[in-house]
């Protein structure tokens, strides 16, 4: 077991195994997505409150758990760079910036979209809202800082540091809804009493949350392959990988 | 349900379908920029390993 995990941190094993695992995540989001969308756009019923505008959970809650997931993966990777000084860590934080970004985005809008018939505006300075939209600068935070230094070890650094500081902001996030009084719906699916949805709606919407998960997953092993590739470009193992 | 009541879903139809809509925008562009973002890494590696031949 541990010589795999050691494995992990080679870069012509990871380059190897991610272009091995692309298909078959794809093939695996390909089928979750497509389940989810005639389940939810067609099979599941109106909420007795907000009508199909529900349907927008979808796309939305997936987005915003992934965003989540994508940064929490960002700050681990970065902190495993950092710490042990695996090269493998910040290629895969680097990896997983842009994507985590591209779902908060989704979640905002998507968020946005709903709130107008719900709430009444697109916007709102609402804790929920505004810790998303913080989680976005985030990102975009990391995502500057990385190559704003000549030595790519110092932004790295820099990029992994500023992560770690930033995974403050997801707990808030999550329990936002919680601790502070919010426009926001609480959690409908993950509670103590279990869901609150009834089954022609929680499946659906459980395998979009598969569908994302495997989506990011076959979207980052086709960057990761990119990120080795321009950090090892000079490694003797890059000539048997790329030559065509 | 027929397919006027699909697309119209029961009056949010122009909140819903542009929120599908950009859903699909994004996984489109996810999965674009990535092939794009291997493609030149690649692109640059073989130009290194040319140089240093």
């Amino acid at each position: 077991m541990w010589t795999w995990f050691y494995r992990l941190a080679s870069p012509p094993y990871v380059y190897g195994t991610a272009a091995l695992l692309t298909p078959w995540f794809l093939a695996a989001a390909a089928v979750t997505i497509s389940y989810g969308l005639v389940g939810g756009l067609i099979f599941a019923p109106p909420d007795y409150q907000q009508g199909d505008a529900f349907r927008i959970i979808y796309v939305h809650a997936p987005s915003a758990w992934m965003s989540l997931f994508a940064y929490s993966t960002m700050a681990v990777a970065g902190a495993i760079g950092l710490i042990w000084r695996i090269k493998m860590g910040h290629a895969v934080a680097a990896a997983t910036a842009p994507i985590g970004a591209s779902f908060t985005l989704l979640a905002l809008v998507t968020g946005s979209l709903w709130g107008r018939p719900m709430w009444g505006t697109y916007w709102a300075w609402d804790p929920r809202l505004t810790s998303e939209l913080i989680l976005l600068f985030l990102y975009v935070g990391v995502m500057s800082l990385r190559p704003a230094f000549e030595d790519p070890a110092r932004g790295d650094r820099a990029a992994a540091l500023l992560s770690i500081v930033g995974v403050v902001n997801v707990p808030i996030i999550h329990f936002s809804v919680v601790w502070w009084n919010s426009l926001h719906q609480g959690s409908t699916v993950v509670t103590i009493d279990g869901p609150k949805m009834p089954g022609s709606m929680l499946w659906p919407l459980l395998s979009m949350f598969l569908g994302f998960m495997c989506f990011y997953a076959a979207v980052l092993c086709m960057r990761l392959r990119g990120e080795i590739l321009n950090r090892e470009r000079q490694s003797a193992w890059v000539r048997e990988a790329i030559h065509p | 349900m027929n397919s006027a009541n699909f697309w119209a879903m029961g009056g949010y139809g122009r909140y819903v379908w542009p929120c599908f809509a950009f859903a699909c925008t994004v996984l489109a562009w996810n999965l674009w920029a990535a092939r794009r973002y291997h493609a030149q890494a690649r692109k640059r590696a073989l130009r290194a390993l040319a140089m240093n031949e």
